[in-house]
């Protein structure tokens, strides 16, 4: 049976692949690529906290043996939205500012990027 | 009887006429300046006309009018309260004010006639009399001293009034900073009380309120050692404002305003407000008897020491200052051998003469154009009211019989004679000194200035005629005979009466100390005045046990004439008739001669031993090594501990973006290491 450990195992496993990628890789599009792994590895988390975990505002609803009011609360789903869309700004940007630097460069090379000393 | 608002408007009119020029005329209207000194003028005729029936109210009664003051500030334990003490010293201190300001302020019409800065005259003048007519009604003595710091304001600001010269500007500079420390010893005193009005609370007093302060140093509520600190510290502020060794070198320097603002900063305003104080504090003062010798010794030692250096001024308005901080001295030592009637007295009939001397000297320079007595003589005849005015003032001053100063000046020697005792022996010999010296060199400035013949004024003294330092006095400039000036000088040399509107207050200042002495503390009963009226009117203020009458005293009163009589002999035989040649003398007196006239070369000590050495390379030499050393130092390690930390930092930045990644990961993964291990309790 899979379960919330199991969500967020996973969603720890995909953290760290992005962050690593995003760390140590040269080319540029990679790096963006780990990044949005890590947006998703957020996801994952996100949605099954929602759906495992309860909120503490509402935990007296569930001990009075009423309608589980989790079940209807959409926070987290809603949240994985926002991500997915940020996420999609974002690299539409990160592309962006890629291919400028291509263009005065014509690299991709991360390392070779020192702009923030100057 | 006078209301509490009408004693309010007194202060009001001339704060209100000072807002009104400053404001008003002064910005907008300076076209008619001419304006500024009416409405001034009307202003202060409405103080002197309510002062007046604040003196006759007061006179109806023989005791404060116990007007209640109003609190002001209240904050926690201070309760500052501002109210008018209406007693008979205020009474008198407002009349004498408003009076002699009001014929001032008329006759600088005449003076200041086409000044640039006519309004602004004004302006200062007008907040001049205010300040000093609330310094002598305040109630409270923080109310006082605010006054107080305005009169030292104005008079700063009149001194300086011609800005432009240089010396002008220095001597505003060194009246302030001079006074200033005197000022500080009033502040100290005030500070004291202040801080402890919880034994004031007690006893349902308030510790800043003059007449609580008075009853608890009566009352024993202070002890003895704070009621001569007190005395002390008040002395000094008294001694700053009125010119008393040794705080007195900031008044002939004072001469650099223009001659109406000597005037009254000597006869009724600043210089007065000292006097002033410490008899409105006598009974404080009286509680303890060293403050008192003090002020008795330092009042006699001014009065002969000012005297001496008045003899060999040349410059008219310098003798004249010098003669002021003389008959200070001859009021503070009245004070101090514990007749503050007499003090006051004094002070009553010197305001009339002294301010008829400089608006004298005014008259004089108007015509001559100069203040160099070296440059005058022979205006007798082309000035005679100004000679006869000027006659009649310089009388009074050397005190002879009936004019108001032999008067008040007797006064105060029989109480030096009747005080007894080694100080009291001693200052009376100081004071009859001074007698022969008053008369001596306000005769040589009447005898140099009005008789012989003409010396040029101005046109001789900036051909630069050779008259040296010393008493070199040729009766004629052969270069310049008289009537000869120089063309370009002809606009300042107009030997002439000054304008009516110069010369009427003159007048009537003449008649004032003709009458004053004598109609104002008669030994006899007058027709209306009955006798001792001033003494009866001021005892109350001073909680004196009864009226203070000073019985006329025959020795005293023949011999102090004599000796005045004598000293006008003297200055008639040097510089009247020329029997001595003033030169001879000189010459035999030489070093004295130098040393006084370097006046005691007190002001070298003061600029050359005390600021130049002492403060400049002593105290300012300390600092600035200190500053150098300590202060730079300090910052040059902050200096470089901040560069070269900053310089081993800066090899961090790489600008590889990934490696600032690795590590901000790495600072958040110790975070969480941390919080798992230690916190999360």
């Amino acid at each position: 049976m899979v379960g919330f450990q199991h969500y967020l195992a996973l969603s720890g496993i995909l953290f760290g692949l992005g962050f690593y990628t995003a760390l140590s890789k040269r080319n540029a599009i990679v790096v963006l690529m780990g990044i949005e792994v890590m947006f998703n590895a957020v996801n994952v988390a996100v949605v099954a906290i929602a759906k495992y975990l309860l909120p503490f505002s509402l935990a007296g609803s569930v001990a009075s043996g009423g309608e589980p009011a989790y079940q209807f609360l959409l926070t987290g789903q809603v949240f994985a939205i926002f991500v997915i869309a940020v996420a999609a700004a974002e690299v539409a940007l990160g592309l962006g500012i890629v291919l400028a630097i291509y263009r005065a460069r014509e690299t991709v090379d991360v390392s070779q990027f020192t702009l923030m000393k100057e | 009887m006078i209301p509490e608002s009408a004693a309010w408007v007194v202060l009001g009119l001339p704060l209100a006429s000072f807002l009104l020029i400053a404001l008003v005329i002064r910005p907008f209207f300076n076209r008619y300046a001419r304006w500024a000194g009416y409405v001034s003028i009307a202003a202060i005729a409405g103080s002197f006309i309510l002062s007046l029936w604040s003196l006759s109210s007061t006179t109806g009664l023989y005791k404060a009018l116990g007007w209640p003051s109003h609190s002001w500030v209240k904050a926690g334990p201070l309760d500052f309260q501002v109210g008018i003490l209406m007693d008979g010293l205020t009474a008198i201190m407002m009349v004498v004010v408003s009076g002699v300001s009001l014929l001032i302020q008329i006759y600088s019409q005449g003076y200041m006639h086409g000044d640039r800065g006519y309004a602004r005259y004004f302006a200062y003048m007008s907040l001049f009399t205010a300040s000093m007519l609330g310094l002598v009604m305040s109630s409270n003595i923080l109310m006082m001293y605010m006054f107080w710091e305005l009169v030292g304001l104005c008079s700063y600001l009149l001194i300086g009034f011609w800005f432009h010269r240089p010396a002008a500007a220095a001597a505003a500079k060194k009246a302030f900073v001079v006074t200033r420390l005197g000022d500080f010893g009033f502040l100290l005193a005030i500070l004291y009380l202040f801080s402890h009005q919880g034994l004031f609370a007690e006893k349902g007093l308030n510790s800043l309120l003059i007449s609580d302060i008075l009853a608890a140093a009566q009352g024993g509520l202070l002890g003895a050692t704070a009621v001569t600190w007190l005395g002390i510290g008040i002395f000094a502020g008294a001694a700053g404002k009125s010119a008393q060794f040794p705080l007195h070198v900031w008044l002939p320097d004072a001469m650099e305003g223009p001659t109406p603002v000597s005037a009254l900063i000597h006869a009724a305003t600043m210089v007065a407000a000292g006097v002033f104080l410490v008899a409105r504090m006598f009974p404080l003062f009286e509680e303890t008897s060293a403050v008192l010798k003090l002020v008795a010794l330092v009042g006699g030692g001014t009065a002969v020491m000012a005297a001496t250096m008045g003899m060999v001024m040349f410059d008219i308005k310098r003798v004249i200052a010098y003669s002021t901080i003389s008959q200070l001295g001859y009021m503070m030592l009245a004070i101090g051998v514990g007749a503050p009637v007499v003090a006051i007295f004094h002070l009553f009939n010197h305001a009339f003469f002294k301010a008829l001397l400089f608006l004298g000297a005014g008259s004089v320079n108007h015509a001559t154009g100069t203040f160099d007595m070296r440059y005058m003589g022979g205006l007798r005849r082309s000035m005679p009211l100004t000679y006869l005015t000027f006659l009649l003032a310089a009388l009074s001053l050397a005190g002879i019989f009936p004019l108001s100063g032999f008067w008040s000046k007797d006064e105060v020697l029989a109480v030096a004679l009747g005080r007894g005792g080694v100080v009291g022996t001693l200052v009376f010999v100081l004071a009859v000194a001074g007698v022969f010296m008053t008369a001596f060199y306000i005769f040589r400035a009447l005898f140099m200035t009005f008789e012989g013949n003409f010396r040029g004024g101005v046109a001789a003294e900036q051909a630069g005629h050779p008259l040296l330092q010393a008493e070199v006095l040729s009766p004629q400039p052969a270069s310049h005979p008289p009537g000869s000036a120089s063309s370009s000088a002809e606009r300042h040399v107009h030997l002439a009466e000054s304008p009516l509107v110069m010369v009427l207050p003159m007048v009537v200042l003449a008649g004032l100390g003709v009458v004053s002495g004598f109609i104002a503390n008669s030994p006899v009963a007058l027709r209306n005045v009955p006798g001792h009226w001033v003494s009866r009117l001021l005892s109350p203020s001073f909680a004196l046990a009864e009226i203070e009458k000073v019985p006329f005293n025959w020795p005293v009163a023949l011999g102090s004439t004599a000796l005045a009589l004598a000293g006008i002999g003297l200055a008639y035989l040097m510089y009247g008739v020329r029997r001595l040649e003033p030169q001879r003398v000189v010459r035999r007196v030489g070093p004295v001669y130098r040393t006084i006239y370097h006046k005691y070369y007190i002001d070298d000590l003061y600029e050359g031993v005390v600021i130049r050495n002492l403060l400049y390379r002593g105290v300012c030499g300390v600092l600035d090594w200190f500053d150098r050393a300590v202060v730079d130092g300090i910052a040059e390690v902050v200096g470089w501990f901040g560069r070269n930390v900053g310089k081993a930092i800066a090899r961090l930045q790489t600008g590889q973006v990934q490696a600032y990644g690795i590590g901000m990961s790495a600072g958040v993964a110790a975070i969480v290491l941390a919080y798992l291990l230690w916190g999360g309790g």
